[in-house]
């Protein structure tokens, strides 16, 4: 059993939270002694809508049980795993393989996501239903890392997905726009030399995909957007009614085209870094509603496929053990926002958009999936180090508040900042 | 000053700095005995991944006229086809001796990144990195203007034409920042498809035409190579079009006057972006850029390599 004490929630109100048996039990004033939670921040635990695992395939640089360690660092009691893998998880077979390895991780809850289409290749759709009815239960597909290019193949996946109410998240990249492009393009690629990354590329996409939604009547969700056009266009797609949602990563919050001046692969993330003007477009996007949530893109790739030339890097950063103390950075410590929209943006609009009912809530009777966070305490890149691989691109940065404990299924995965290795 | 990677690396004062120990080693190179002791017992190595006889040869006899030894790496040759990464091949390098590393890559930020991620401690002097930047051309390009227009220790007053191919010339833009950093008035015209976005943010009007660039009576033209490799692929380029829109042609230097200094970095396409006429031309600058080539990779040489100016 665990009782939290003096816990501020979201809505303001200070209450003792009963956790037994894994449940939530009680929430009001406690008489029992319990942990004592004064000053911290109760919050239905984290989800992230988006997160590269790499196993099977690329065990060096992440498996299911390290990401789920840095999961559980960050406070997140879910997160939804991205299907290129090697094998890619355009099947049902691959599915339940990550599936019941969360569940043997036991840290948080790994939601597979789906491949569209077979081995991520864009020409023919994956087997959408099967995935659907395995043990993983799939809801949201997406052959993130590449686009869904093909006009008619988006709308097929739309309409196969609408037959049991699952949703298809776009990585908008339109790959015609962007051959060999290396960041975001404008005067920096210019001097760098560098080839640019068009805003077009990822806009039209979305624009295109809206409409598909809109005629098929089915669900889109756009991945990482970077682009303040790209707010206008689901700004524009939402006021349509389109069943469109949006996430935005961290680092596109944080990060600006700048950094890639230092040619450190560290800053190399597809889609690339843009501009200062983006950062504040993405963030009013995020306070008014127009993107839905933060997804981290945690991407670890291990040392060798950083450590070299940056075009021959791979793509992508760390972000899971990051994600909620830039998220407290941009959001509250700038006062654009309150807890409750924190608490929307982190957990309850992406465990709705992934189908997750027991996340999302603090509610007596549901499954006690609670994060703590702490305003007050600072943390450093060094300590965020539970990801099998290291490239982290706030080396160097501090921030203000971290996640103090995380509790999944009734458990603790953290406590006190420390993260539980074993179930 | 420990590398040599980008334009950016300078201020006015240490280039200005570099100008004047490349003008005084140029003496030396007039005189009898060519060569100095300064970089004795120390090991040079020119690593190129790129074909470039004329600045591999530069820097070598640079070198040699200060003494060093010299190792030639040619890594299109060998490790790149075994698949050895470039921080490995620095790795061997520097355990073979080397001091400084001169590198020439394909990919823009090779240089930095060999002279800032730890692989080696070697001082890193960037001899061209994909379309990023070509510093000791620029300073080449910067010593030849300073002499022929008499200006002083910088290039204040003086107004600069490059033309051509601007979106893949790496000394383009290593010029525009080194001679706006030195004072001049950098103007830029090329084909709209091969003016990069953004690049007025650099230091650099943009001319949509070269005759409308010309009509400004600029002091120095500077012709960039036309990269037939690259622009080939490009279904729509004619050289016809090139020439009559981009090239250094007769009628064009009849407008120049008396006193406009012609470069080109070379190697030159006669006939394409610099007519035969131009490229003989008294006017002509090319074969004195070859020279000053010569004194300020030695200059750049000195500097990393002794941590001093020669003056
Ligand atoms: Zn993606």
């Amino acid at each position: 059993m665990i009782i939290l004490k003096n816990l501020t929630l979201s809505d303001g109100s200070i209450q003792d939270i009963r956790i037994d048996a894994g449940q939530i039990v009680e929430i009001g004033r406690i008489a029992d002694s319990g942990t004592d939670c004064t000053d911290l921040i109760g919050l239905s635990g984290f989800v992230d809508p988006h997160t590269h695992l790499r196993e099977p395939g690329f065990e060096a640089s992440e498996t299911v049980f390290s990401g789920s360690k840095a999961a559980a660092a960050g406070g997140y009691t879910a997160i939804c795993a991205m299907a290129n893998t090697e094998p890619v998880a355009d099947n049902s077979t691959v599915i339940e393989r990550v599936y019941d390895a969360g569940t043997e991780a036991g840290l948080c809850f790994v939601q597979p996501i789906g491949a569209v289409t077979k081995g991520l290749k864009g020409l023919e759709l994956a087997n959408i239903q099967d995935m659907s009815r395995s043990r993983a239960k799939v809801a949201m597909f997406s052959d993130d890392g590449m686009c869904v290019h093909d006009e008619n193949l988006m709308r097929q996946a739309l309409l196969e997905v609408k037959k049991f109410g699952g949703v298809v998240a776009q990585h908008a990249q339109e790959p015609s726009l962007t051959i060999g492009a290396q960041m975001n393009q404008g005067a920096v690629a210019t001097e760098l030399g560098l080839t640019g990354w068009p805003a077009i590329a990822e806009e039209q996409i979305i624009a295109r995909d809206a409409q598909l939604a809109e005629e098929t009547g089915s669900r889109l969700h756009i991945c990482h957007l970077t682009t303040g056009g790209g707010v206008e266009v689901v700004r524009w797609a939402k006021a349509k009614g389109i069943q469109i949602t949006a996430e935005v990563t961290p680092h596109h919050l944080l990060l600006t085209e700048d950094l890639v001046r230092t040619y450190d692969p560290v800053y190399k993330v597809n889609p690339p870094l843009r501009t200062a003007d983006d950062n504040r477009a993405l963030l009013a996007g995020l306070v008014d509603g127009t993107i839905d949530m933060l997804g981290t893109d945690h991407a670890p790739h291990s040392g060798e496929k950083k450590d070299c030339e940056w075009e021959n890097a791979a793509f992508g950063m760390l972000g899971l053990e990051s994600a909620a103390s830039i998220l407290h950075q941009v959001l509250i410590q700038s006062g654009a926002g309150d807890w409750a929209l924190f608490e929307n943006i982190i957990s309850k609009r992406p465990a709705k958009l992934a189908g997750l009912n027991n996340h999302g809530f603090i509610k007596v009777g549901d499954q006690a999936n609670i994060t703590v966070f702490n305003p007050h305490e600072r943390i450093g890149v060094a300590e965020m180090n539970q990801s099998k691989s290291n490239n982290n691109p706030y080396l160097g940065l501090e921030f203000i508040g971290r996640v103090q404990h995380t509790i999944y299924q009734g458990q603790y995965t953290m406590i006190d900042q420390l993260v539980r290795d074993q179930k | 000053m420990k590398h040599l990677i980008s334009i950016r690396d300078l201020s006015r004062g240490s280039a200005v700095a570099l100008l004047d120990s490349a003008q005084q080693l140029s003496q030396v190179n007039q005189r009898a005995v060519k060569s100095l002791p300064a970089l004795r017992g120390k090991t040079v190595v020119n690593l190129f991944y790129e074909n470039s006889t004329r600045t591999r040869i530069s820097f070598e006899i640079a070198a040699k006229r200060l003494s060093a030894d010299v190792i030639n790496f040619d890594a299109q040759a060998s490790s790149i086809s075994k698949g050895e990464s470039l921080k490995d091949t620095a790795q061997t390098l520097e355990a073979l001796g080397a001091a400084a590393i001169i590198v020439r890559h394909p990919m823009s930020g090779a240089a930095h990144a060999l002279a800032n991620r730890g692989w080696v401690s070697a001082s890193i002097i960037n001899a061209g990195d994909g379309r990023h930047e070509h510093p000791t051309q620029a300073l080449l390009d910067a010593l030849t203007i300073r002499q022929l227009k008499l200006s002083g220790s910088d290039l204040t007053g003086v107004k600069v034409l490059i033309v051509g191919d601007l979106d893949h010339s790496r000394v383009a833009r290593s010029n525009i920042l080194l001679l706006s950093l030195l004072g001049a008035t950098v103007s830029v015209a090329g084909p709209a498809e091969l003016v990069p976005e953004g690049i007025a943010a650099m230091g650099a009007k943009v001319y949509k035409s070269f005759d409308e660039a010309l009509a400004e009576q600029p002091d120095v033209v500077m012709m960039l190579r036309v990269q037939l490799e690259r622009m080939q692929k490009n279904e729509d380029f004619t050289t016809r079009d090139y020439v009559k829109n981009w090239s250094l042609d007769q009628a064009r230097l009849g407008q120049l006057g008396k006193e406009t200094v012609i470069m080109h970095p070379g190697p030159m396409n006669r006939g394409l972006e610099i007519s035969n006429q131009a490229a003989n031309d008294p006017r002509s600058a090319v074969l004195r850029q070859v020279e000053n080539g010569l004194a300020v990779r030695m200059a750049v040489l000195h500097r990393v390599l002794s941590g001093e100016v020669t003056n």
